[in-house]
């Protein structure tokens, strides 16, 4: 029993130390994004691994997305006669939840593992001990640039997500299920608040982008400098992230949407 | 050779009753090393000894428990991060397995320090890093990524890189280690003419000993967290310390045991029952 | 240098995409129309009953719109719901009279403001109130009335008992 409690102290401990480490490593590379803006390259080339590597897996998955959720949509409100709702349904579905959680959960399996890949694997070889050696701070030449991309990316690539998801399920309704074209967009217009829906889940996708982006840098920054360490942390990143993208899907909803 | 370079007795790096432990393990217990400048002094061991430890100690990644650390009179182990930055750059550190940017071409990496920490136009950097690349011999080589060279080649790159911005200090971890025998000697020879030509210092740690003998100044022989020996190449091959004498000659058993600390062979083997 | 020009173009093309994705979001799928329209003024209607009418929804007239819902609260006073209603400026002469009713498009569409413009000369002014309005019709109530009125009819054969109303 003793031993047991011991078990679960030790555990909280070196949960509470790891999460104050994770803090303190935050500040640090927040501290370096002003010396981002003199240095406009270093973000471009990271948009282009976070961001535009990421796209393909968003557009297919957006699409596919979109057109499971007109053909369900459209079984379930065709028995209230109500399928003139169907673009209402799929707009608000996508744009409070699915677009923001389903692309970080994405993004956490494509760009966040490989954040943490590579920042372990950087650390496993030396290079971020040798670039601390040439005096350059790898939090700012290494970890900001890749943070700021993932923040900047994530709203983006759940705005393309949502817009292609609306789009096909708009293909898979008027062409193949009947639902009438100029329904489905007023309906969807007079339904869809920009404040209440669009807004808020850009809003969501931000913070997921913030978290997502912290947890894969984190990751493969304290990561053990081994090959094991490096493909636990990646596994870490994946796990966490999603729980973490989930867990907070539910409060912001609970606080934007009472 | 190069022992005729007898400069002004100036220090470079003091290291004063140097204590650092790591968990439940002291790595150095009471070390005291003078490293002077325009020397090549190389640092010995066995593996293990925590002689890379020391090179971090020495470049500030780590801070000691006890003790001091000055390099060109700053205390490192006191100084804080911006300044600790700033002396970093008056220092150079070539990593055991040379730690190239392996998403950059060897022409980037050796530019690397010098697009960080100056504002050169690209066509003198373009000169530098020609010059430092010529000066290890791999000016044909600049196109290639890190993933191209052999472990040999990297490690002259790296060489390029740690010496891009002219620093007073070169540190060497285990440059020999794992080297064919060709390569090993470029290393040799480089180490050796960069730290005349250009007037730096060097620090080798290293546990190689003919190759290193060849080259140093000043030897300091780490076991068990202390300095045991110190002196020339000269000097210490005519040591009596037995455990000097079967460190130089690489003798499989002495003073430093073949075994592993253990129970009798016997004990284990028999479940304890022989008498 | 050419890998790095295609990764920026790459990376041009990308922002670009998703910020065009963000402002068809706002524009298309979206009423954000409805708040860059409201430059126009505004009149008041009191309804008895407004149903599951919502800020925002749309003012129309002969089925064209003309204007927004831009507050509904309770007249603590009346007990009355008080709606004001944006119209376009465009629309600066509609009659003092002008009727106002809350409709459905459709039996469970949306639920919608409708104006009917009536024939008095003098047009109707900023925070003016609208005299005639005609609540929404809720379903239930008329289901209700529609069974009460039956079972009151086969009941008496006459419409002799209505003595509970």
């Amino acid at each position: 029993m003793i031993r047991w409690l011991q078990g679960l102290g030790a555990w909280t401990l070196a949960r509470m130390a790891r999460l104050g480490r994770a803090s303190l490593f935050l500040l640090r590379v927040l501290a370096g994004l002003p010396g981002l803006l003199a240095r406009f390259r270093l973000l471009v080339h990271q948009l282009y691994s976070v961001g535009v590597l990421s796209l393909v897996i968003i557009v297919v998955s957006g699409i596919f997305v979109g057109m499971v959720l007109g053909l369900q949509g459209h079984n379930t409100l065709v028995d209230f006669g109500a399928e003139d709702s169907l673009g209402t349904l799929v707009a608000l579905s996508l744009t409070r939840e699915l677009g923001p959680v389903v692309t970080a959960l994405l993004f956490a399996g494509r760009a966040g593992s490989a954040l943490t890949a590579e920042i372990g694997l950087m650390k496993a070889t030396e290079q971020l001990s040798s670039m601390e050696m040439m005096a350059v701070d790898p939090h700012r030449r290494v970890v900001a640039p890749r943070l700021a991309a993932g923040v900047i990316a994530m709203p983006l690539l759940s705005a393309i997500f949502t817009l292609l998801g609306i789009l096909s399920a708009y293909v898979v309704g008027t062409e193949l299920l009947g639902v009438d074209a100029g329904a489905y967009w007023s309906q969807m217009q007079a339904n869809v608040s920009f404040y209440d829906d669009i807004a808020s889940g850009i809003i969501k996708s931000l913070v997921f982008g913030v978290v997502a982006s912290w947890i894969a840098v984190f990751e493969g920054f304290d990561c053990m400098p081994t090959s094991e360490g490096v493909s636990r942390a990646t596994t870490h990143t994946v796990v966490n992230t999603s729980l973490a993208v989930l867990g907070l899907d539910f409060i912001l909803t609970a606080l934007m949407f009472d | 050779m190069g022992t005729d370079t007898a400069p002004a007795e100036e220090p470079l790096i003091e290291i004063r009753d140097l204590h650092f432990a790591r968990g439940e393990r002291a790595i150095f217990s009471g070390v005291d090393i003078t490293v002077y400048r325009g020397e090549v002094t190389a640092i010995m061991g066995p593996s293990g000894t925590g002689k890379t430890t020391l090179l971090r100690l020495i470049g500030g990644q780590l801070r000691p428990d006890a003790g001091e650390i000055r390099v060109a009179g700053e205390r490192v182990d006191r100084l804080s991060r911006r300044a600790l930055y700033r002396l970093r750059r008056r220092m150079g550190m070539l990593f055991q397995a040379g730690a190239l940017f392996t998403d950059l071409t060897c022409y980037e990496n050796v530019a690397f320090p010098l697009r960080e920490h100056t504002r050169l136009s690209e066509a003198l950097i373009h000169q530098l890093v020609l010059l430092k690349l010529e000066a290890v011999g791999l000016r044909g080589a600049r196109h290639l990524y890190p993933a191209e060279l052999s472990g040999g080649m990297a490690r002259r790159v790296a060489l390029a890189r740690a010496i891009a911005l002219d620093p007073e200090l070169v540190m060497y971890d285990e440059p020999f280690s794992g080297q064919d025998p060709i390569s090993m000697g470029v290393l040799v020879k480089l180490i050796r003419e960069l730290n005349d030509a250009l007037g730096l210092s060097s620090v080798v740690v290293s546990h190689d000993v003919a190759e290193t003998a060849a080259i140093a100044d000043r030897i300091h022989v780490i076991a068990d967290g202390e300095v045991i020996a110190s002196g020339s190449p000269e000097a210490l091959r005519d040591t009596d310390s037995p455990w000097v004498r079967q460190f130089m000659d690489a003798r499989p058993d002495g003073p430093v045991p073949f075994h592993y600390p253990a129970p009798s062979l016997a004990a284990e083997t028999l479940g304890g029952e022989a008498p | 240098m050419d890998k790095t020009r295609a990764i920026e173009i790459a990376v041009g093309l990308f922002v670009v995409a998703g910020l065009a994705a963000l402002t068809v979001l706002a524009m298309r799928v979206s009423n954000i129309t409805a708040f860059q329209t409201t430059e126009g003024y505004t009149v008041i209607g009191h309804f008895r009953n407004v149903g599951g009418l919502r800020e925002g929804a749309p003012v129309k007239m002969g089925g064209v719109q003309v204007g927004r819902v831009s507050g509904i609260s309770l007249d603590t006073d009346t007990y009355e719901a008080r709606v004001e209603l944006t119209i376009d400026s465009r629309f600066d002469d509609l009659p003092m009279d002008t009727s106002a009713s809350v409709l459905t498009s459709g039996l469970l569409g949306e639920q919608y403001v409708g104006l009917e413009a009536g024939g008095m000369p003098t047009a109707l002014q900023p925070g003016d109130e609208l005299m005639l309005t005609q609540s929404a019709i809720v379903l239930e109530k008329i289901i209700g009335q529609f069974l009460y009125n039956k079972a009151s009819g086969s009941d008496s054969g006459s419409d002799g008992g209505t003595e509970g109303k």
